[in-house]
């Protein structure tokens, strides 16, 4: 058996991670990029989000390695992912890529269920070292996380343009070589030292919050890298969903402490959208609330063409800019997004935001 | 003569305008990119060449629209800049107070509030481009019209028939029904662009406040019926500033102007630029599996740009002379 699974962002650092530590094969897909998206929107169907595409892509490229078997998460709910697993791979077997599925979601009838499918990936492992797993897994996401706010703020201060980039790149390679808890803890050494050595300079800069639907959000080809191009234009982000926290607040109910968690999002947006409109609608208005709390200069909210829940939390928006002052820039992704027209976008809303701080005398 | 040279790079025309040591618009050049914008732009230096006196010193360069960054390195572009700021900018200076930008060009349709003289508010269109200039263009095309008087025959519309605007597609499938259906020409042209203006402002304005002084540029503003149905639609005065056509040229000189006080020297290579032989080329990298697509952009023969890698490798290797970056201009 050689599993594979879709990408999303730096996930498959976990999910590798925790799937070698109990010994099953894994064949990672090639990163996201043009021939996996041109595979995926051939065969998915037009109005489909860009996160399906992106997994075809990942799917078929995955196949030519040799894997056999899916690992994907599902679920249940208004967002149309819940069947997503299920319609890629009827997809795949039309195409003659045979594929074992095996959708990771919450039982019908018996947590039985989900273990069952659990024990199918992990074969003669105890539960005890599928926890292990699971452990070594989440250990390496808060480690990648980390990895990442770090990014986040060397960026726009970086001496020399794109010194953080290389950094992160190698440090991710650390964290993702490390097969056991000991080299775990050296690499974690290793890595953070790696950023520490990009040179930085003091210049003022903007705080901008990147909030809306997860996938388009953890995945940098699908949003066109926008971490990366408003770092370069001298923009220290924060994003309001990072995976670690994600895995806490929905595999592990919230178990680990002292971890940022969605539900205070869900709080803030009560005045504008007080119950659950399926996918992170209700979490993408409540962050914004909460960037605009903690003083950030806007937030641009992503998400792919055809998202309902975001759509939702788009008309909102606007009332949420009005009524905190946070100025909101959407930006709509899929197949067909140019990067020049993203580039201008976030040019103008960057201009816009160090006019107005400037304006006010706020820049410190 | 001294002055500064603004220079737009759309994706339907290319711009260049010519201000005075005063920023008084001297020259202006509107041509068509014809998706290739090194050969225009090359073309229109030599054009403004031509129409400059020999002694002319240009103080500063400013660089505008899609092509901006590839306009930027042919030329030395001393600012390089978003179309949102400098059609804010161009249109502040045409009408001094003004609160409302309508932009409508080849690609683009652009909405920008302003305040005080400041940007407070912008939004282009998001994944549609119906109800842009390209738009027009091929609907004046099928019709058989020369653009220029589509416009003037909306005007002579007697009771507009209503198309459905929300998207080109559907927009000319509805022109062709009121066709057939025997509604006159004039009707149906003034229809289309109550339903363009319709468009735009529930996808572009989305509600947001359109305050006077409105004042309406790009390429679209030449259309009489265009300004019409704007100014019936939204019950207000539409201004349409004298060089309409190229307000981001012009945004992009006046911001060169802005910058050569600070005393910097300009970078302009001089319009001899205009003889260079210049190319264009790219590969794929398959240094990592993301097989990154570059491009390169060679001056005779010498690479002085490449973009489009995720990891640096290819365009760090140029500027590692200048690795330090300014960042927020």
């Amino acid at each position: 058996m050689r599993v594979t699974f879709p990408h999303m962002g730096n996930l498959w650092i976990s999910l590798k991670a925790m799937l070698t530590y109990l010994g099953v094969q894994v064949i990672v897909p090639p990163p996201c990029n043009k021939q996996a998206l041109q595979a995926g929107a051939k065969w998915a169907p037009e109005f489909a989000c860009l996160p399906l595409k992106l997994n075809l892509g990942n799917f078929i490229q995955a196949r030519e390695m040799g894997a056999d078997t899916i690992v994907m998460a599902g679920g249940c709910g208004p967002c149309r992912f819940g069947y997503y697993a299920q319609v890629e791979h009827v997809i795949l077997h039309d195409l003659g890529y045979n594929y074992q599925l095996v959708v990771m979601e919450p039982p019908e009838k018996h947590i039985g269920e989900l273990l069952q499918r659990i024990k199918y990936i992990t074969g003669q492992n105890s539960w005890w070292q599928v926890m292990q797993g699971i452990r070594f897994g989440f250990r390496k996401a808060c480690l990648v996380d980390q990895l990442e706010k770090r990014a986040f703020y060397l960026r726009p201060r970086e001496k020399r343009s794109g010194s953080t980039d290389k950094a992160l790149q190698e440090a991710l390679a650390t964290v993702d070589a490390a097969s056991n808890w000991r080299e775990l803890e050296q690499a974690k050494h290793q890595a953070m030292q790696r950023l520490d050595e990009v040179k930085t300079v003091q210049r003022p800069v903007l705080r901008v919050a990147l909030i809306g639907e997860i996938y388009t959000l953890l995945e940098p080809f699908a949003n066109l890298e926008l971490e990366k191009r408003l770092g370069e234009m001298g923009v220290e982000v924060d994003r309001s969903i990072y995976l670690s926290e994600w895995i806490n607040d929905h595999l592990f109910l919230g178990l680990v402490r002292g971890m940022r968690s969605s539900k205070a999002f869900s709080q803030a947006a009560a005045p504008y959208l007080a119950h659950f409109v399926g996918g992170h609608g209700q979490e993408s208005v409540g962050s914004a609330v909460y960037y605009a709390r903690q003083g950030y200069d806007g937030a641009i909210h992503v998400l792919p063409f055809t998202c309902m829940p975001e759509i939702v939390a788009m008309g909102i928006l606007p009332r949420v800019s009005q009524g905190t002052g946070l100025p909101v820039m959407s930006l709509i992704v899929d197949e067909h997004s140019g990067a020049a027209g993203v580039q201008t976008r976030l040019e103008a809303f960057v201009d816009l935001l160090a006019r107005q701080k400037r304006h006010k005398g706020a820049f410190a | 003569m001294k002055g500064f040279l603004g220079i737009d790079v759309g994706s339907v025309s290319t711009n260049l305008v010519f201000l005075d040591d005063d920023r008084v618009v001297q020259h202006v050049l509107y041509l068509r990119t014809q998706g290739r914008p090194l050969q225009t732009l090359q073309e229109g230096l030599k054009k403004l060449s031509r129409l400059l006196p020999p002694k002319t010193v240009v103080r500063g360069v400013g660089t505008t629209g899609s092509g901006r960054h590839l306009a930027g390195v042919m030329v030395g572009a001393d600012v390089i800049k978003n179309e949102i700021t400098t059609h804010a900018v161009a249109a502040s200076a045409a009408v001094p107070g003004v609160q409302t930008v309508l932009e409508i060009g080849g690609q683009d349709s652009k909405l920008i509030i302003l305040r005080h003289g400041l940007v407070v508010d912008f939004a282009m269109n998001t994944v549609c481009a119906a109800g842009t200039g390209s738009f027009l263009d091929q609907q004046a095309a099928r019709l058989n019209l020369p653009v220029d008087q589509f416009g003037e025959l909306a005007l002579s519309a007697t009771s507009p028939v209503r198309i459905a605007g929300r998207c080109a597609v559907f927009a000319e499938s509805d022109m062709i029904h009121k066709q057939q259906m025997g509604h006159s020409l004039s009707d149906i042209v003034a229809g289309l662009c109550r339903a363009l203006v319709r468009n735009y402002l529930n996808n572009v304005a989305k509600g947001k406040p359109l305050l006077p002084p409105i004042v309406f540029q790009g390429g679209v503003a030449a259309n009489a019926g265009m300004r019409q149905a704007f100014a019936e639609i939204l019950g207000q005065e539409i201004i349409v500033p004298p060089n309409y056509h190229v307000m981001g040229a012009v945004g992009a000189a006046l911001l060169a102007a802005e910058h050569a006080l600070s005393g910097v020297p300009s970078r302009f290579k001089g319009f001899k630029v205009a003889q260079h032989s210049f190319a264009t080329g790219g590969f794929s990298c398959h240094g990592c599996p993301n097989n990154c697509e570059i491009v390169e952009i060679r001056e005779e023969g010498q690479i002085i740009a490449r973009w489009g890698d995720r990891c640096g490798k290819w365009s760090q290797e140029l500027d590692s002379g200048c690795g330090e970056v300014e960042k927020i201009s």
